[in-house]
């Protein structure tokens, strides 16, 4: 579960005062709003990404306000991917057991392994140079999720996506949904794929979240 | 590599446009063709063999490949975590930093010589500086005293700043080492943050975020910084003059055999050494940048 408990956050001038929060262990929920509303600021202040001036975050019971981002067990997948450059596919999909100090080999089976869930297994050997749109989402999404993180925190996941591409991601997302593993929260201004994708929906307005009246599944 | 075509510089519309970029390009690759012609008239055979039979000349040559490669090695070493700091990490009084890292590249070269000379020669902390160089000097040449002694650095003669060849490496380092850390500094601001904070959240400290997503990003900047720092290092001669001297077998560089050569009318060999000086910076900035191209960097 995650709450958000009367968050105040200062992003270099642009400040959010008092935002609530609460999400169901295992849910989803999407945060909406328009344009430069603080929807991207409140997800990287869960993520650790910026400092909470006042109140407190909490997940799964435990008080991670002040915790570095990496021991937060979070799995983030930024708006386009952001996918490092300077390796190739199976290195950045091991970069979080590697950073957690899992041996060589067990990397190697689990990233073999996350590879074939999602379809990019011929990917692999590939750097991030002239990747498609979706499947770069694909890697990123495998990157956030290979360390079988608490949280998923989806930044705009399928905003540049089209057609096809669109469809077979948001697939895997519901997916991830219907697995019931991972709290997600989402946060997109597509209210279509607020209501594919989500559990429970929050609007920012005014530099609150509130929670809207008719939860989707 | 061809143009995109909506890039390329043709047709009749495009004609004034293409006219003054290549017409300004073309002054200025004029003006450097023209710059090496005009030594190239001063050499003939009999020039270049005598420059090569010159064992005074030799020496400077394999000084300056020698110090010239050290004080590029140096210098990344330092650029890397100075570009860091200065590009992604935020500390009280930044700018100041930032404005003295570039000290040495607006000030004459011959105030660089003066300042070293001052601090090495008359304060303590110079002295305790050149005592630490020493003792350094010392250990590796107890490590492998063959690579010392063949990079002129061997014996405890050779030891000292002033007027020895770490001071030739110390007064090229001084210059380059600010080239190489404003370049670093311009690769590190071209990675973008939300990768390295991405990184963190995947569970790195700031150290592996560095290490493994930020630095294999800024290889190309890495090559440059070195390239710059090298042919700059190979440019220098105020401040070796003034600090380490011009003494032949012992601290002369090339731009220093040609200003001796110059002082002493000998144009022509003074002509030579300077197209050598071209051609090696020719060959390792062509050389970085097929080596980049090799490493997809």
């Amino acid at each position: 579960m995650i709450e958000l408990r009367s968050i105040t956050i200062d992003a270099d001038g642009f400040l959010l005062e008092g935002v609530d929060c609460a999400v169901e262990a295992g849910t989803w929920a999407t945060i909406m709003g328009r344009t430069g509303c603080g929807k991207t600021t409140v997800l990287e202040a869960i993520c650790g990404l910026r400092a909470v001036t006042a109140g407190s975050i909490w997940i799964d019971g435990k008080p991670v306000t002040h915790l570095p981002p990496r021991h937060r067990g979070i799995g983030l997948v930024p708006q386009d991917g952001a996918l490092f450059a300077g390796m190739r596919v199976e290195s950045m999909l091991a970069l979080p057991l590697r950073a957690r100090g899992v041996r060589r080999q067990q990397r190697r089976r689990q990233v073999q392994d996350m590879a074939s869930s999602l379809g990019i297994s011929d990917l692999l050997s590939r750097s991030a140079k002239g990747l498609s749109g979706g499947e770069r989402q694909r890697i990123a999404l495998g990157r956030a999720l290979i360390h079988s993180p608490r949280v998923l925190c989806l930044d705009e996941p399928l905003s540049a996506l089209d057609g096809e591409t669109h469809a077979s991601v948001s697939s895997l997302l519901r997916e991830v949904r219907d697995a019931g593993q991972v709290t997600v929260v989402h946060v997109t201004h597509d209210e279509a794929e607020a209501r594919a994708l989500a559990h429970t929906i929050w609007h920012m307005e005014a530099g609150r979240l509130a929670r809207s009246s008719d939860d989707v599944h | 590599m061809s143009l995109p075509s909506p890039l390329r510089l043709t047709g009749r519309e495009n004609l004034p446009f293409a006219s003054a970029l290549f017409g300004m390009t073309g002054i200025f690759v004029l003006l450097i063709v023209s710059l090496l012609v005009a030594n190239l008239m001063f050499v003939e055979g009999r020039h270049v063999r005598a420059v090569f039979e010159s064992e005074e000349i030799m020496a400077a040559v394999k000084l300056s490949l020698v110090t010239c490669t050290i004080t590029a090695l140096l210098s990344v070493l330092v650029a890397i975590p100075a570009g860091y700091v200065l590009a992604r990490v935020p500390f009280r009084g930044r700018v100041i930093v930032d404005a003295l890292v570039d000290v040495p590249i607006v000030l004459p070269p011959i105030v660089v010589g003066l300042a070293l000379l001052l601090l090495f020669n008359q304060t303590d902390i110079g002295r305790w500086f050149e005592s630490v160089i020493s003792a350094v000097l010392a250990w590796l040449d107890r490590l492998m005293p063959a690579v010392m002694d063949w990079l002129g650095l061997g014996g405890p003669a050779r030891r000292g700043l002033t007027h020895d060849v770490p001071g030739v490496i110390l007064a090229q380092f001084a210059v380059s080492s600010a080239f190489a850390i404003r370049t670093m500094r311009v690769a590190f601001e071209q990675v973008d943050d939300r990768r390295e904070r991405v990184a963190l959240v995947l569970g790195c400290t700031r150290r592996q975020a560095f290490q493994w997503v930020v630095l294999p990003e800024v290889r190309r900047g890495t090559l440059a910084a070195g390239t710059l720092a090298w042919a700059r290092a190979m440019g220098e001669f105020g401040p070796i003059l003034v600090f380490a001297g011009s003494t032949r077998m012992k601290t002369e560089v090339l731009p220093t055999t040609v200003f001796l050569e110059m002082s002493v009318g000998n144009i022509e060999a003074a002509a030579t050494v300077s197209l050598l000086m071209v051609a090696a910076a020719m060959v390792v900035l062509l050389g970085a940048r097929a080596a980049g191209a090799r490493v997809g960097v």
